[in-house]
């Protein structure tokens, strides 16, 4: 049986995590299918039917699918998931707001996360806050699972799937859309990026994140940030590094004024590189970086911008 | 209008968990429990809706084992008018919770369930939404701000691009985000008084309810330890170290 990954898109293109969705899927079943539901999705399933792997993409077109909610768009995965062994979503938070109601919906069990596919029907997944790991099993006939972007390699482009198109479910009447208050920027997406530079309560203030901002830009970085200096307003919510924020794992994660709660480290400790920028010599951060500078940031940082641009 | 609120007793985020060293979970025998932090602002929210006028009755609700009820009294000590306990020693996993918390929702018929967006232990973030789906009701995740007005309930969510408002119909189901309020701390004379609140207890059972898990933990492991690197002295010596040992740069 084929497995369905389920795809967020912004009309024209897919997530760029719907390949390692697509990744993650082929390590379940022989075949991967794709549902991209949409007002005017035409472009965004164009997208999806390139990535390598994609036998097959579906494309639901309906007015109530135009902004994700979840009541009208369970539904119409709840009607495909029969034909499938597995529906597949990228865990994030798009993801875990669909998929925990189609799997109650199905009355089957969800796997959170997944960080790897041991078998058709056996994952690892962390817990509590990546400090463990549990490799769960799941009975149930169609398996809802969401998997960790970051830990699967991205499908390669290039790819030519067939586009079928299929009904919609029409709205629930339950839930209507008002309005998205989304952050402009112009850096790369946090959680793909190959670089982050992170600030924490060290910075101090949302203008000091400016300086941050200088840094990125020189390194073509992504911004993030900790709990701390999104709860005190340095910067906004979609910054959040951590258990409860988003999960990162470039190639080099610099933490910036940030001490390294347990709950920070969740969301970057499988960075390839990790450097740690902070006054206290004892913060835990050091203890997962692999290059560690003790001073003051307002120092540092500008001798840092000012390095990296005489590259 | 009566709201549920869910109550987890979890490890207390500060501790720094072990592995059971025959891998089959992790080590809570003298761990220090708390209230789920999510449930701690979930408590909070309808609180103030009671305190505003907009609730008039605040439901406390745990499942798990005896020492739940410590988690109920933290909840009543805030605030919450009384609790309900579905006493377990069984494994629960979020569909069984979900379907315990319906069985409580069709009898007390609340206007608002209010739950964490996740429990800070098995961090599965699928209680709430699976709820929503059993009682066929309408679910606003990640909850940034909440307004209560005319039947439904303008929802603020925080999402991966920033913010989000959706309208929901309710009855309805809310989870919380960590920007939704700042929960208070329970005063001395709220414990006194806590103690003095009814707590109901109820076995799955009787609520009808199949509890048994559907997901198998075959094995729970340390993950791969990092190790600490080195320390430089200078910036020139950090960019010379990403440039020429890291590659990153
Ligand atoms: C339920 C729950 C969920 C959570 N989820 C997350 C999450 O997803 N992500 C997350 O990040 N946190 C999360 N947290 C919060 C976490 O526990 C920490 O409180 C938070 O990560 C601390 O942020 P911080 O390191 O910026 O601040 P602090 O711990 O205050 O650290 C600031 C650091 O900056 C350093 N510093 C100060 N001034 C300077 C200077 N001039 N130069 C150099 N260094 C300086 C200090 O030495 C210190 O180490 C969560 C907590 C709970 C309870
Ligand atoms: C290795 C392993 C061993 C386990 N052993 C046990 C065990 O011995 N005993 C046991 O009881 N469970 C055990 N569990 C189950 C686990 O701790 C969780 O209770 C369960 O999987 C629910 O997931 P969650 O809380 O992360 O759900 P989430 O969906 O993340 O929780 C979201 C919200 O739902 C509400 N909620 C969830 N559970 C409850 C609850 N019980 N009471 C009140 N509100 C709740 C809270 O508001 C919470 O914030 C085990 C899990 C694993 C992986």
């Amino acid at each position: 049986m084929a497995v369905l990954v389920v795809a967020a898109h912004d009309g024209k293109t897919v997530r760029a995590n719907v390949a390692n969705a697509v990744a993650a899927a082929a390590q379940m079943g022989p075949e991967v299918h794709v549902l991209v539901a949409g007002s005017n999705a035409g472009e965004a399933a164009k997208s999806a039917s390139e990535i390598q792997g994609v036998a097959k993409v579906l494309q639901a077109e309906d007015a109530a699918y135009a902004n994700w909610l979840a009541e009208d768009i369970a539904p119409l995965i709840v009607k495909l998931a029969p034909g499938y062994s597995h529906v597949v979503m990228a865990a994030d938070s798009v993801g875990k707001n669909v998929a925990p109601r189609v799997a109650a919906l199905l009355d089957v069990a969800q796997v959170s996360e997944a960080i790897q596919v041991v078998s058709p029907d056996t994952f690892v997944r962390p817990i509590y806050a990546g400090n463990a790991m549990a490799t769960v099993q799941t009975a149930d006939q169609i398996k809802i699972v969401t998997v960790r972007p970051t830990n699967f390699k991205a499908a390669a482009g290039g790819g030519s799937a067939a586009i079928e198109q299929i009904a919609g479910t029409g709205a629930a009447g339950l839930s209507s859309f008002v309005g998205a208050e989304l952050s402009k920027s112009e850096r790369p997406e946090l959680t793909s990026a190959k670089i982050v530079v992170s600030g924490g309560r060290g910075l101090q203030s949302g203008d000091n994140f400016k300086m941050l901002e200088t840094l990125a830009d020189k390194l073509g970085a992504g911004l993030g940030a900790s709990r701390a200096a999104v709860d005190a307003g340095y910067v906004p919510n979609d910054y959040q590094v951590g258990q409860t924020g988003k999960v990162v794992a470039p190639d080099l994660y610099i933490a910036i004024g940030i001490s390294g709660a347990i709950q920070h480290l969740a969301g970057m400790k499988d960075s390839k590189t990790i450097v740690a920028i902070n006054k206290d010599e004892e913060a835990p951060i050091f203890q997962v970086a692999d290059y560690g500078i003790v001073g003051d940031l307002f120092q540092i940082v500008p001798e840092l911008t000012a390095a990296v641009e005489k590259k | 209008m009566k709201v549920l609120v869910a109550v987890k007793r979890v490890i207390d985020y500060n501790v720094k968990i072990r592995v059971k060293a025959d891998n089959t979970g992790v080590e809570t025998a003298n761990v220090k429990m708390s209230m789920n932090p999510f449930d701690e602002i979930a408590v909070e929210e309808a609180i103030r809706m009671k305190e505003k006028g907009a609730a008039t009755e605040v439901i406390a609700f745990s499942a798990g084992p005896a020492q739940c009820q410590e988690t109920i009294r933290t909840a009543l000590a805030m605030g919450a008018d009384r609790g309900v306990l579905v006493q377990t020693d069984a494994e629960l996993q979020p569909l069984a919770v979900a379907k315990l918390l319906k069985a409580v929702v069709d009898k007390e018929q609340p206007g608002l369930v209010i739950v964490g967006k996740q429990a800070i232990d098995d961090d599965s973030n699928q209680t709430g939404q699976m709820l929503a789906a059993l009682l066929g009701w309408s679910v606003g995740t990640f909850a940034n701000k909440l307004n209560v007005a005319d039947g439904s309930v303008e929802v603020k969510r925080e999402v991966d691009g920033g913010l989000e408002n959706i309208k929901i119909k309710m009855p309805a189901v809310i989870t919380t985000d960590l920007r939704l309020n700042e929960p208070r701390y329970a005063s001395l004379p709220n414990i006194m008084k806590a103690k003095k609140k009814p707590i109901e207890t109820l076995a799955p059972d009787a609520l009808g309810v199949d509890v048994a898990p559907r997901l198998k933990t075959l094995k729970v492991e340390e993950p791969p330890k990092r190790k600490a690197g080195i320390k430089v002295k200078t910036v020139a010596e950090l960019v010379e170290k990403l440039r020429n040992e890291a590659g990153v740069i």
